[in-house]
């Protein structure tokens, strides 16, 4: 009990420095690199916050855009009469009451619907709030003018990214966490044990889809003009899917190792191929499913396994838990 | 200290990246693009606004560059795809500003990324002319981004200009005085028939049919039976490309024989006289120009040359018009200080392909708003502060 | 009665995008996010075809639907077998053919974008009225949904009195029991995925004489033909048909009686009514 206590001890300490470390960035550029920043603390969070979900069910949302779309309208509806924390909240009930309501009608028959419904859902919503704006507002595009710096997004992202953190260790703590772990493993086993695996997943995908929605609700002030088909873009779903499959869900760090070379590749590639960056991109994808199958977590670990094995010659990995069992 | 290093660690990646380390001896003028090269936006930007950049390019470097100040300046394009979207276009204008160091940059296509970006081209101070967009509220909008400047008129302008048009139809009694009404339900589309409405009203119309559609809908027969039923007299669509062709296809196969039929954007695109030839014959469109303008002729010659196709009769001449105020702009202040240059813009007037212009509180005072197809060219009809405008005629049956 | 044929028409174009897919998803096992670009590319092709060469699109089928068995065999074999392979389960090859079925998706849409620029592409082709019961419609549509009724019944007949379409059925409802009874499921799931890719063309190829398209275009297609093949019951050919003509008229009624703004909101309730009362998909047997 105590090796495990100070494993994780452990963790928290090199997380906490982490974000202490991360937190710097903006004093140290305002400019491009800060905007890169952003970038990568969104998907950060977006990333971890769907693998909350996606991870342990192995239910490939692709509903992320309609989320952040609900955040990113929270904001834009309600910036007159309520402060911008507020919002926030605003954002994180309103996403989550959606993937209560998605959740309800989809989670409980097989994976496939799910996945497609899904798909359709931030189309959907796109093309309902497009409608009533038309219909009842007579206008598309809201403004949104905050006295938000660059500088405060990244940080409110670093904070959330922290928060979801946070919270999957709790899940995974928790009987929900062991509940899930059981139905991603045999969900006719965990129905026998008595889990009502609907409920559990739908509360799950409520908490994933809340994380999203506030991402896209601290990205308003970023976009400035507000319209339908930017914030419902449905590139923002499977640019969160790619990035988190790419780092691996079986971990709760492994959206995280997904994001960064994912955003520094894409990044590369738009600068340096402007003109070819479909084919680029498509190959690099290509690239990736075969090269790394089991995502950079995969690879981490198998790295980690060989450099151990190196080390350590003669011992294998199951005498080393032997020993720390009798440890503990 | 630690700035500096990583600021010149980023510069020397986006110069590796460039693939320019060993171009850039000589002194060049930057020019930062961020556009639509991927994405729903692609198609549009491929018609009147890529072309532009590669023909201004073009026509500056032939000529030896740009004169800023006793030195002549070959413009060097940096080019970014902003995916169509507005994450990536903000991404974009930040990287031009703070790692490829632009001198200048060529505004965004489409209103809803120009509107976007405005704060941070603002923040850098860059001038910001925009060819392809326009809002209704756009005093309060210059007001707040005082360096950006609108050269396709406001929404209303378009909206009442095809108004103005119809009303000049029926009172020389040739159409009568049924509308029927559809736009595109997204920011262009509501826009427009938000000024559009009052003033048919006010002129006496009687709105006979209105309907919306979500964009990317190409079936669209059961707004053109509408129509049909409601047996109007002209039928006007704030329409996007695709649903354009859709639309003027449907009432041909419909039979919708109106007195008046007018289609919004893409409804100046070359290809559309291409697609329906002589059925495109009197179809009223967004756009227009006046087809004897020696300037016209010229630049669409060229851009013929040089792209390999053909512009359009709206916005493309506008996107090269507002390069060309930039240009002349800098060559008045003979230094790339941007603060000077938009001041210069903004008073100053400038020769150009669609004729002498300047600005009004940031507005340019002359623009075309509805156009007529009249053998294979749309000749203007109807627009704020032109020359050569012909008149509106009925439009005969589909044949 | 004008509501319905132009519904009717409209869903004769879904089927025409919903059937290929039905057949690589439900046979082959691949969630091919790709599909409708192999539907733009057919698109071009016609195009090309018909201005350049001035092929009928009718005709030109006849070459695209042979090389499209062809391109779309070549990548089953060389890309998409190999993850087959490796995958130890349904869920992990479901992960794998998205991510690559992406990059593919975004590879193609590139290479098209390199051929043929990103503008709008349309061509006249049969774009004249065609009387129905005293209303007109156009020729085209109607020609594309007949091409679209002639497939899907040749398709039906293929699958359901052949022994390679039983094969092929088998594979779709059990690929491990039709192992046992010496059905050669990779060769079966490679075929049913080049023809699946063959029958998307075709779709591209009847499409494209009424429809505006562009490179980038194609992720819509591929989302109207996934909900079309879920609604129809996955590998369930007669589903998906219906569930295209279904989605088609109601679609045309909500535009015509309602509000056109409101299509697809109509897709979806549609969806989830299927989803809650017959989530076997519309003709699909309840499982045992």
């Amino acid at each position: 009990m105590m090796g495990l206590h100070r494993n994780e001890m452990v963790v928290a300490a090199f997380g906490l420095a982490a974000v202490a470390l991360l937190s710097l960035l903006p004093l140290v550029s305002e400019g491009f690199a800060l905007s890169l920043g952003v970038n990568l603390m969104l998907y950060a969070a977006m990333c971890t916050a769907w693998a909350l979900f996606s991870g342990p069910t192995r239910l490939v949302s692709l509903a992320s855009a309609a989320f952040f779309g609900v955040g990113t309208y929270s904001v834009a509806l309600g910036l007159d009469s309520l402060p911008f924390g507020a919002l926030l909240l605003v954002a994180a009930l309103s996403s989550a009451a959606l993937a209560g309501l998605v959740g309800a009608a989809t989670l409980r028959l097989s994976g496939v619907y799910f996945v497609i419904f899904s798909l359709g859902l931030a189309e959907l919503i796109r093309q309902i709030v497009a409608w009533s704006q038309s219909r009842f507002a007579h206008k598309m595009g809201l403004y949104v003018f905050t006295d938000l710096t660059e500088r405060d997004l990244y940080w409110m992202l670093l904070a959330l990214t922290s928060l979801v953190f946070v919270v999957g260790w709790l899940i995974n703590r928790s009987r929900l966490g062991f509940a899930l772990r059981i139905i991603g493993d045999d969900e006719t086993v965990a129905r026998h044990v008595g889990i009502a695996t609907a409920r559990t997943k739908i509360i799950l995908f409520m908490i994933s889809g809340a994380f999203i929605g506030i991402a896209g609700a601290i990205s308003a002030p970023r976009y400035a003009y507000i319209e339908p088909q930017a914030a419902f873009n449905p590139m923002i779903s499977f640019q969160v899917v790619i990035i988190a499959l790419l780092g691996g869900t079986r971990r709760l760090w492994g959206p995280l190792v997904g994001v960064v070379p994912f955003i520094i590749l894409m990044e590369f590639i738009t600068s340096r191929f402007p003109n070819h960056s479909s084919v680029v991109v498509g190959v690099a994808f290509l690239a990736i499913v075969y090269l790394l199958p089991d995502g950079v977590t995969g690879l981490l670990e198998r790295l980690r396994d060989r450099i151990l094995r190196r080390a350590e010659p003669g011992v294998s990995s199951t005498t080393r838990n032997e020993i720390g069992e009798k440890a503990a | 200290m630690l700035r500096r290093t990583f600021n010149s660690l980023m510069v020397s990646v986006a110069l590796f990246s460039l693939g320019a380390g060993a171009a850039i001896a000589e002194e060049t003028l930057k020019v930062g693009v961020s556009a639509s090269k991927t994405g729903p936006l692609t198609a549009g930007a491929t018609a009147v606004y890529w072309p532009n950049m590669q023909l201004w390019v073009h026509d500056v470097n032939q000529k030896g560059g740009i004169k800023v100040g006793e030195k002549l300046l070959k413009v060097e394009l940096v080019e970014y795809d902003d995916k169509s979207g507005p994450e990536e276009a903000v991404k974009n204008i930040q990287r031009l500003a703070t790692v490829d160091k632009v001198d200048f940059i060529v505004a965004p296509y489409t209103t809803g990324i120009n509107l976007a970006a405005a704060p941070l081209i603002a923040r850098y101070g860059y001038p910001q002319l925009i060819a392809t967009g326009n809002a209704n509220e756009l005093e309060t909008f210059v007001k707040r981004w005082p360096n950006s400047f609108w050269l396709l008129g406001k929404a209303s302008d378009m909206s009442t200009g095809v108004v103005g048009t119809l009303k000049t139809l029926r009172d020389k009694g040739q159409i009568g005085n049924k509308v029927a009404l559809a736009h595109v339900g997204e920011a262009f589309g509501l826009e427009m028939i938000q000024s559009a409405k009052p003033a048919f009203k006010t002129a006496g119309f009687d709105i006979v049919y209105e309907t919306s559609y979500p964009i990317g809908t190409q079936d669209l027969a059961p707004i053109i039976s509408g129509a049909k039923a409601a047996k109007a007299d002209a039928f006007v669509a704030f329409s996007y490309p695709p649903d354009t062709f859709a639309l003027t296809e449907q009432a041909q196969i419909q039979g919708l024989n109106v007195d008046a039929f007018y289609v919004g954007v893409g409804g100046a695109l070359s290809g559309y006289a291409k697609r329906f030839a002589k059925q495109a014959e009197g179809v009223l469109a967004m756009g227009g120009i006046n087809p004897a303008d020696r300037a016209y002729k010229d630049y669409r010659e060229r851009h013929k040359q040089v792209t390999g196709q053909e512009p359009d009769y709206w916005a493309s001449p506008v996107v090269y018009a507002s390069l060309q105020i930039l240009q002349q702009a800098i060559e008045k202040v003979g230094s790339k200080d941007r603060a000077a240059v938009t001041k210069a813009i903004s008073s100053g007037t400038f020769d150009t392909v669609i004729g002498k212009v300047s600005f009004n509180n940031n507005m340019l005072g002359r623009v075309w708003t509805v156009g007529q197809w009249n053998n294979g060219v749309l000749q203007g009809v109807n627009g704020l502060g032109v020359d050569g405008a012909n008149a509106p005629i009925k439009k005969p049956a589909w044949n | 009665m004008q509501i319905l044929v132009t519904g009717l028409l409209l869903g004769g174009t879904y089927a025409l995008i919903a059937l290929g897919l039905t057949l690589q998803y439900g046979v082959a096992r691949i969630m091919n996010l790709a599909n409708g670009e192999t539907l733009v590319a057919a698109c071009f092709v016609a195009f090309w075809l018909f201005t350049v060469v001035e092929v009928n699109p009718l005709i030109g089928m006849l070459a695209i639907a042979p090389i499209a068995v062809a391109l779309n065999w070549l990548i089953y074999a060389g890309l998409l077998q190999p993850l087959v392979r490796r995958a130890r389960n349904r869920g992990m090859l479901e992960v794998d053919t998205i991510l690559a079925t992406f990059g593919l998706l975004f590879l193609f849409q590139g290479l098209m974008l390199l051929g043929f620029g990103g503008g709008y592409f349309s061509y006249k082709f049969l774009a004249e009225p065609f009387l129905i019961l005293g209303d007109s419609y156009g020729l085209n549509r109607v020609v594309a949904f007949i091409a679209a009724a002639s497939i899907a019944a040749l398709l039906y007949l293929f699958l359901y009195f052949t022994r390679y379409g039983t094969a092929i059925r088998a594979v779709a409802v059990d690929p491990t029991s039709a192992q046992l009874v010496a059905i050669d499921v990779p060769r079966m799931a490679g075929f049913a995925f080049a023809l699946g890719g063959a029958l998307t063309a075709c779709g591209g190829t009847l499409l494209s004489t009424f429809y505006t398209f562009n490179a980038s275009m194609g992720v819509v297609f591929t989302m109207k033909a996934l909900i079309i093949v879920i609604m129809g019951g996955v590998g369930d050919v007669r589903g998906a048909t219906i569930a295209a003509l279904i989605l088609g008229v109601a679609e045309t009624t909500v535009a015509s009686l309602i509000d056109p703004g409101l299509t697809l909101a109509t897709n979806y309730a549609l969806f989830i009514l299927v989803l809650l009362f017959r989530p076997q998909g519309i003709l699909g047997r309840a499982s045992a």
